[in-house]
C-alpha cells in the first residue's frame, strides 16, 4: 500500500480496478491481433512495424496491471495468462478478426488515436501512479498514431481496391469504435474525483481528430451511426450496470465470431 | 553469526558505483552505456555499504528491461557489494533529451541519426520532426519505415548520399 492507494475508498478502488483491466485487457488482445500478422504482412518493414507496436500494447498492459498490482496485490502474468475467455473485459472492437491489411490498419489508427488522447488526458490525473504510466506511455503512442493514421491515408488514396477495402473497413469498425468510450462501473465518480479522464471530452477530441483526418484527408466517408452517437458520460445512468463491458451491447456485436480469420 | 559487510566497502561512494554503471553498455546499441542514457537516476549507498540503484526504463515494452537490470546488479557487485537493490521509477519519464552530448556524437559515428529535441511541445502529432543523415548532416532525407530493429528506432534513406541508416526516435 502506499499513500496514493491508501487514499482511495473502497468503492473507487474497485471502480479503478475494473478501468485499468478493462485498458489492459483492450490492450492485451490487440497486441495478438497484431501479433497474427507476424510473419504474414505484407513487407518485411510493415511487419516489424506491427510486432513493434504490439510489443508497445503489451508493455502499457503491463504498466495498467502493475497499477492494479498495488490496489489489489494480483499478478499481472497471472491476469494475462491464466483467465478464462469470459472473463476478459475487453471490447468486442478490439478482438474482431483480424481482417486485411485495411481493416488493421484502420482499426488500429482508431484504437491508437482513442489511447493517445486518453493517456495525454490521463496524465492530468489526481491518482499520481497513473498520471506517471500515462506520462511515460503517451510519449510512446505518438509513433503508433503517426505510423497508422499514413497507413489510412495510404490505403485510402491508394488503388481503388486499396480505397474499397479501407471504406469497407472503416464501415464495420465505425459502430464498435464506440465501445471505446464506454464507462466501466463506479468510473463516473472517478472522473468527478479527478482520478480518471473524461470519457466524454476523450471522444469529443477523438471524433474531431479522426472525422478531421479520415474524411479530410483521405476522402473516406462516415457511416451514419455508431462511433457518433457516444454517450453522455459522467451521467451515471450511462455507466455500465454490469461486467463484462461487452455485455450490453446488441446481441449481433457481442456473440464470438469464429472461422476462419481475415482474407489479408 | 552476523557478518558486516566487506571491509572494502564500508567507505564506498557514490562515485565509484556512478564509475561502475558508466561502463555498463546499453544492450541495444552498446556504443554508449547506460549512464550515457540518462538511465540511471540515482545511486544511494548507506552506512552499512547497501546500494540502491534507480534507473527510468526507455521504452515500457522494451526487451532489454531485464537485461540492465541484472546488468546493473552485477556491475555493482563487482564493486564487492554484497547488498544490492535496483529500483525503476517512471517518474519523471525517460526522454531521449537525457541522452548527454558526448554519447549523442558516439552514435551518430556508429551510424545512428541522435534524436531531434524532444522538448515539452504537444506530444500528439501527426507528423514526425525532422532528422539528419548522420553520414553527411543532409536534412534530404526519407523516412523508410517508422518502426526499426528495436523500439527506440526508425529506418530512413538519404537521398543526398544514399546511404540507409537508423535514426533514433526522439521520446
Amino acid at each position: 500500500m502506499t499513500a496514493a492507494t491508501e487514499a482511495l475508498s473502497t468503492a473507487q478502488t474497485q471502480a479503478l480496478i475494473r478501468r485499468l483491466t478493462a485498458l489492459a485487457d483492450d490492450e492485451i488482445i490487440l497486441a495478438h491481433r497484431g501479433g497474427e500478422w507476424t510473419g504474414h504482412a505484407p513487407i518485411l518493414e510493415e511487419d516489424i512495424a506491427l510486432a513493434n507496436i504490439a510489443q508497445d500494447e503489451l508493455g502499457h498492459a503491463t504498466l495498467y496491471l502493475g497499477l492494479r498490482t498495488d490496489l489489489d496485490g494480483s499478478d499481472p502474468d497471472r491476469l494475462a495468462f491464466f483467465r478464462g475467455a469470459d472473463e476478459y473485459t475487453n471490447t468486442r472492437f478490439v478482438e474482431l478478426p483480424r481482417g486485411d491489411w485495411a481493416f488493421t490498419m484502420l482499426r488500429q489508427f482508431l484504437y491508437d488515436t482513442f489511447e493517445a488522447l486518453w493517456l495525454e488526458a490521463a496524465t492530468r490525473s489526481s491518482y499520481a501512479p497513473l498520471a506517471a504510466v500515462a506520462a511515460k506511455a503517451v510519449r510512446e503512442e505518438k509513433f503508433h498514431v503517426q505510423h497508422t493514421a499514413l497507413w489510412a491515408e495510404r490505403l485510402a488514396l491508394g488503388t481503388e481496391e486499396s480505397r474499397r477495402r479501407t471504406q469497407t473497413a472503416l464501415n464495420e469498425l465505425w459502430p464498435h469504435a464506440a465501445q471505446l468510450f464506454q464507462l466501466v462501473e463506479g468510473e463516473a465518480e472517478l472522473v468527478e474525483a479527478g482520478l480518471l479522464p473524461d470519457l466524454g471530452a476523450v471522444h469529443a477530441r477523438w471524433h474531431d481528430l479522426v472525422t478531421r483526418h479520415l474524411t479530410g484527408k483521405c476522402g473516406l466517408t462516415l457511416p451514419q451511426a455508431g462511433a457518433e452517437s457516444a454517450p453522455a458520460p459522467s451521467t451515471p445512468s450511462t455507466s455500465r450496470p454490469c461486467w463484462p463491458r461487452c455485455s450490453a451491447w446488441p446481441a449481433n456485436t457481442r456473440t464470438r465470431r469464429s472461422g476462419r480469420d481475415g482474407d489479408g | 553469526m552476523e557478518q558486516g559487510p566487506e571491509p572494502s566497502t564500508i567507505n564506498l561512494q557514490p562515485s565509484a558505483v556512478w564509475k561502475a554503471l558508466a561502463a555498463v553498455p546499453d544492450p541495444e546499441i552498446p556504443v554508449v552505456s547506460i549512464t550515457d542514457m540518462g538511465m540511471v537516476r540515482d545511486v544511494t549507498v548507506d552506512g552499512g555499504g547497501r546500494v540502491q540503484v534507480t534507473f527510468t526504463p526507455t521504452f515500457s515494452g522494451c526487451p532489454a528491461l531485464h537485461v540492465i537490470r541484472e546488468s546493473i546488479e552485477q556491475a555493482v557487485r563487482a564493486l564487492g557489494v554484497q547488498d544490492v537493490e535496483v529500483r525503476s521509477t517512471l517518474t519523471p519519464p525517460w526522454t531521449t533529451d537525457w541522452i548527454n552530448e558526448d554519447a549523442r556524437e558516439r552514435l551518430r559515428q556508429y551510424g545512428i541519426a541522435p534524436p531531434a529535441p524532444a522538448g515539452e511541445e504537444q506530444l500528439i502529432q501527426l507528423d514526425a520532426e525532422p532528422t539528419r543523415c548522420p553520414r553527411c548532416s543532409s536534412l534530404n532525407v526519407r523516412m523508410t519505415a517508422s518502426f526499426g530493429p528495436t523500439l527506440c528506432k526508425r529506418m530512413y534513406v538519404c537521398d543526398s548520399c544514399k546511404e540507409p541508416f537508423e535514426g533514433f526516435k526522439s521520446v
